[in-house]
């Protein structure tokens, strides 16, 4: 994500918070930036898509750049986001008429492990393996994208490697669509079209099969969880430039602070689960 | 053992499934004809074709984990979870897998890699499927067995590839587990295929 993107989306922020945007740039490759510890009391269940983003509220404090900077830390913050929210713009869906949550998606939520200091010191890293030995849990996760994407006229899901081989098939079966992976690249035989994606420092490249898909196919991708938005909206473009189109972005977990959501421009994101910010057993 | 000689003979998905299977000339490497399964995916009768065949086979041994390893074997592996009701348990390379892990090394052709698998993913008494898309040397497969098995405790029923070499006849058992394989490599001429049998530490029985 190069800075003036940051920049661009991160509007509100004042100098201060600049330094946010150089904590947010990741110096590994791939969709994982900073993982921001999430205690499972606030973690909350999210069902939602949008093509735009929430507007601004109140009751969400962002934290100090400070929080993102292990050795920096000071006074903390809570970032307290109601997933139950009436403030989301009119043109949000929710899980049902009356804005209800789905009672699946505590179980959901709650299967998702946090692991501090992965892969370094100071990211508190987003676990999904603990929702694959859940079996309801992890049922219950594949069957709201399904029940979301069945009729939707999808021919295609996308899937990220590598957790994203995950989940993406799954799916794909059961909404009778082919299922293509995105590769890191060399992991791909035959012939590929790669496209490349900015990283804090350098670049990283996504790969398709040349021929997987055809011009004017539907398609969805799907990633266990979008950051930046960086490798998904890679992802996009792959896909766009053979002259697919992207019906939407699937995901079990968005984090976000980290404004993915407002990368991927007009293409629409749908999660599960919202990561929300609480440092107060951050050390 | 192929799924032709054990109550699939016949059976006209296998044909599908084979068809489906693109081979890639001199991937990786000059000589070798790799078995590419991405076009089965594709095919989305014959995907669905393969984990039911799995699923029909694996769903009353009472399988509790399903194990894939990284990266073609998570393509597989979750479905046949899912459809019989046992947790996945990804099989990875080094360093990707967060929290407290195990590794297990195995030989490649030219040096070792290691295969990592969380701790408390498996239990003792758990009864385990372990799934990839191709058993070429068994190298990773075995790797994966011993840390199912002998590290953690848990009970490997069997291991299951959607392609398997040719040499792999009868009632084939790597490290003394049963290996279920559905296709075999689609034949080209003068080249090997991904790998060759002198390469194979499989013990064949009949």
């Amino acid at each position: 994500m190069s800075r003036r993107a940051a920049t661009h989306f991160l509007p509100s922020l004042n100098a201060k918070h600049l330094l946010i945007r150089n904590c947010l740039l990741s110096p590994f490759p791939g969709p994982t930036i900073i993982m921001i510890r999430t205690p499972s009391l606030l973690r909350r269940p999210f069902f939602s898509s949008s093509s735009s983003p929430p507007p601004p509220s109140s009751s969400c404090i962002l934290p100090p750049p400070s929080l993102l900077r292990p050795h920096l830390i000071s006074t903390p913050i809570s970032l307290r986001c109601s997933a139950a929210d009436s403030r989301l713009p009119p043109n949000r869906e929710m899980a049902t008429a009356d804005n209800q949550q789905d009672p699946r998606l505590a179980g959901i939520a709650s299967a998702i492990r946090v692991i501090p200091d992965f892969p370094k010191a100071g990211i508190m890293f987003q676990d999904i393996t603990t929702l694959l030995l859940d079996v309801k849990a992890f049922r219950d996760t594949i069957d709201l994208f399904v029940d979301r994407y069945k009729d939707k006229g999808i021919s295609v899901v996308a899937g990220i490697e590598a957790r994203g081989f995950i989940f993406g098939p799954p799916i794909a079966l059961a909404i009778g669509a082919k299922f293509v992976p995105l590769r890191k690249p060399k992991k791909l035989p035959g012939e590929v079209i790669s496209e490349e994606y900015s990283l804090e420092y350098g670049t990283d490249k996504i790969e398709m099969h040349v021929g997987a898909v055809q011009a004017g196919e539907r398609a969805l991708i799907v990633d266990d969880l979008i950051a930046t938005g960086g490798t998904l909206t890679a992802a996009i473009r792959l896909l766009e430039r053979v002259g697919v189109e992207v019906h939407e972005c699937a995901c079990l977990m968005e984090l976000p602070e980290l404004k993915g959501r407002d990368r991927l421009g007009d293409k629409p994101l749908f999660v599960l689960v919202q990561s929300s910010v609480d440092a107060h057993d951050y050390h | 053992m192929f799924a032709a000689e054990n109550g699939l003979k016949g059976d006209p998905r296998l044909e599908a499934i084979s068809q489906a299977i693109r081979v890639v000339p001199h991937f990786p490497k000059k000589g070798i004809m790799f078995q590419d399964i991405t076009t089965l995916l594709l095919d989305h009768k014959a995907f669905q074709d393969t984990v039911d065949i799995f699923v029909d086979r694996y769903r009353n041994m009472d399988i509790s984990v399903v194990a894939g390893i990284e990266a073609r074997g998570f393509m597989f592996g979750p479905s046949i979870a899912l459809a019989i009701g046992a947790k996945f348990v990804p099989l990875r390379k080094p360093k990707k897998l967060p929290g407290k892990v195990i590794c297990e090394e195995y030989e490649l052709e030219y040096g070792t890699d290691c295969l990592e698998m969380q701790v408390d993913a498996v239990q003792p008494g758990d009864r385990a499927l372990i799934v990839d898309d191709l058993v070429a040397t068994g190298g990773t497969l075995s790797a994966a067995i011993r840390l199912l098995g002998k590290r953690m405790g848990a009970q490997v029923v069997e291991c299951g590839c959607v392609v398997g070499l040719p040499e792999v006849k009868g009632q084939c058992r790597l490290n003394g587990k049963p290996v279920y394989i559905l296709v075999e490599p689609r034949e080209i001429d003068n080249c090997r295929h991904d790998i060759s049998s002198e390469f194979l530490n499989v013990q064949c029985s009949g």
